[in-house]
């Protein structure tokens, strides 16, 4: 049974692709390049040695972006949520920055970064960061009062209280946090790509349209771009399950 | 047989106030409360849901600042938590991310790591954890983490142990292993213990003396002394009658 239940959705997979690849040869004008094609699209890629540099590309930068934004935010979050009064004079800063969308910085980020990896890593910066500190002010101030009063109880130092008590209570909420805002990252590169940068994912996207309307190209951006998504959120929530970090989720 | 207090002073409470400030409300939780525990004491604080008990038992664990008045622990004043003082909070203090054996061993962060390891697996022992010294809370009942929280109390050797209502959450039978099993803990160890609860059998069933509380703003009506020696049968008659001394103190009815 377990087997019969673990191929259904390489099955549904497969049933989708029929179905597109039929789709396309009976459809009398061309909308979309069929299956076959976008594997084809994929190999030429790879033949030509783009796959693994534009991956790398992407990779690169989101890799940047979205470890700056942690390292800047997470600290700053924490210590905002526990000394409340910090987030009084920040709410209404944090409130209008964040839902400006990270796209529309991309003519600020050019203009301070030129077209180039810089201004890519800035954009997916401003999209993670918001997200990030949002995060960690929340996770702190869900920390449960008898968790913190029990670690003074014992005569922790204000330092072992921050790494014994806060860390590990705050962390299944900042993983969770992370895990979205590294989806978001990857949204972002993609577009950032497609604007201020000439090579990765995106700038393949638009390149390949622009120059002669390769869509066999296109989708194939737009399936790699997916499939790695999948990865880095596969990886994330593996690392939610590690025993010792997973405490909350497995408290029923 | 005596039970009396110890001659020896272990706390005492003087003129303990506190007004609590919210919203421009102030709510008076507790006026007045003055309150002597021996060395070595079991005391019981009893009294209705939201009286102020876990009020008055914060401001004795150094938790909070009463708004007037003064505790003294061993003649000193407390300014806040202590390690040599531990308070238990109903199962739930227990950390999540810690094994058992890390929640015993967390407060002994200064001994070393053979020391440490030796208490860890006597308290271990003592509670009745054996085999779960790797497993973490969630894998645990109610009474274990209760156990467990007691444990981790101990296990830094303090000489006072505050618990709030701590066996509350647990159902009836549990509740009853779980009592034995700390009158048991607490004649080993002559610690001092001050344990609230709103529950006038279980009170009566722990202690040395049972301070009952008024509604609030809450004060010490009378003090109680449960002259039975442990184990106590309560069915015994001088056992009743304390309890429904008790009983008409608070003004309960004793027919349903
Ligand atoms: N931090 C606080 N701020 C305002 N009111 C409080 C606070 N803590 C407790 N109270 C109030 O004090 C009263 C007594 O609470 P508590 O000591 O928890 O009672 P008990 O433990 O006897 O049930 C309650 O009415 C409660 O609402
Ligand atoms: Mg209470």
């Amino acid at each position: 049974m377990s087997l019969l239940v673990r191929l259904r959705p390489v099955a549904f997979v497969a049933a989708l692709l029929v179905i597109w690849q039929v789709a396309v040869s009976l459809s009398p004008v061309h909308i979309l390049p069929g299956p076959w094609e976008v594997v084809g699209g994929i190999v030429d890629l790879i033949q030509h040695g783009l796959l693994l540099k534009y991956v790398v590309a992407s990779l690169f930068r989101v890799t940047w972006g979205f470890t700056l934004a942690a390292v800047l935010a997470i600290p700053a979050g924490l210590t905002i949520g526990w000394y409340g009064r910090a987030e009084m004079a920040l709410n209404p800063i944090v409130q209008i920055l964040r839902p400006i969308s990270p796209l529309a910085w991309i003519p600020i980020a050019i203009l301070w970064f030129g077209v180039g990896d810089l201004a890519s890593i800035f954009l997916i910066f401003v999209g993670c960061f918001f997200p990030l500190v949002l995060t960690a002010i929340n996770a702190v101030q869900s920390v449960p009062a008898v968790y913190v009063n029990a670690g003074r109880n014992f005569g922790l130092s204000p330092a072992a209280l921050v790494y014994r008590v806060l860390y590990p209570a705050v962390i299944p909420q900042l993983l969770v946090g992370l895990r979205i805002t590294l989806g978001v990252a990857w949204l972002v590169v993609v577009a950032a790509e497609m604007i201020a940068v000439n090579s990765g994912l995106g700038f393949l996207i638009v390149d390949a349209r622009n120059a002669g309307n390769r869509y066999d190209l296109v989708v194939a951006g737009m399936v790699i771009i997916g499939l790695i998504g999948l990865l880095l959120d596969l990886g994330m929530r593996s690392l939610e399950k590690v025993k010792s970090l997973r405490w909350s989720y497995s408290e029923e | 047989m005596s039970l009396s207090p110890s001659p020896e002073t272990k706390l005492t409470a003087e003129r303990i106030g506190m007004v609590f400030k919210r919203d421009g409300n102030s709510t008076n939780v507790l006026r007045d409360i003055n309150l002597t525990v021996g060395r070595g004491e079991f005391l019981c604080v009893l009294g209705p849901s939201g009286c102020g008990k876990s009020t008055l038992l914060n401001t004795m664990a150094g938790f909070l600042s009463p708004t007037s008045g003064e505790i003294r622990i061993d003649g000193e004043a407390v300014r806040g938590p202590d390690p040599r003082r531990i308070f238990v909070f109903q199962e739930r203090g227990v950390f999540p991310w810690l094994t058992v054996e890390g929640n015993i061993g967390f407060g002994l962060f200064k001994l070393s790591r053979a020391e440490r390891e030796q208490r860890i697996a006597h308290y271990v022992q003592l509670v009745g954890l054996e085999g779960f010294q790797k497993a973490y809370p969630a894998e645990l009942s109610g009474g274990m983490k209760q156990r467990l929280e007691v444990a981790r109390a101990l296990a830094v050797n303090p000489d006072m142990l505050f618990l709030d209502e701590p066996f509350g959450a647990l159902d009836s039978i549990t509740r009853l292993t779980m009592r034995r099993e700390l009158l048991r803990i607490w004649e080993a160890e002559k610690n001092t213990i001050i344990f609230v609860t709103h529950d006038i059998d279980e009170a009566v069933q722990l202690a040395d003396r049972v301070a009952v509380m008024s509604d609030r703003p809450a004060t010490i009506q009378q003090i109680v002394e449960i002259d039975i020696a442990h184990p106590r049968d309560i069915g015994s008659a001088r056992y009743l009658e304390l309890r429904h001394g008790i009983f008409d103190q608070l003004g309960l009815a004793h027919k349903v």
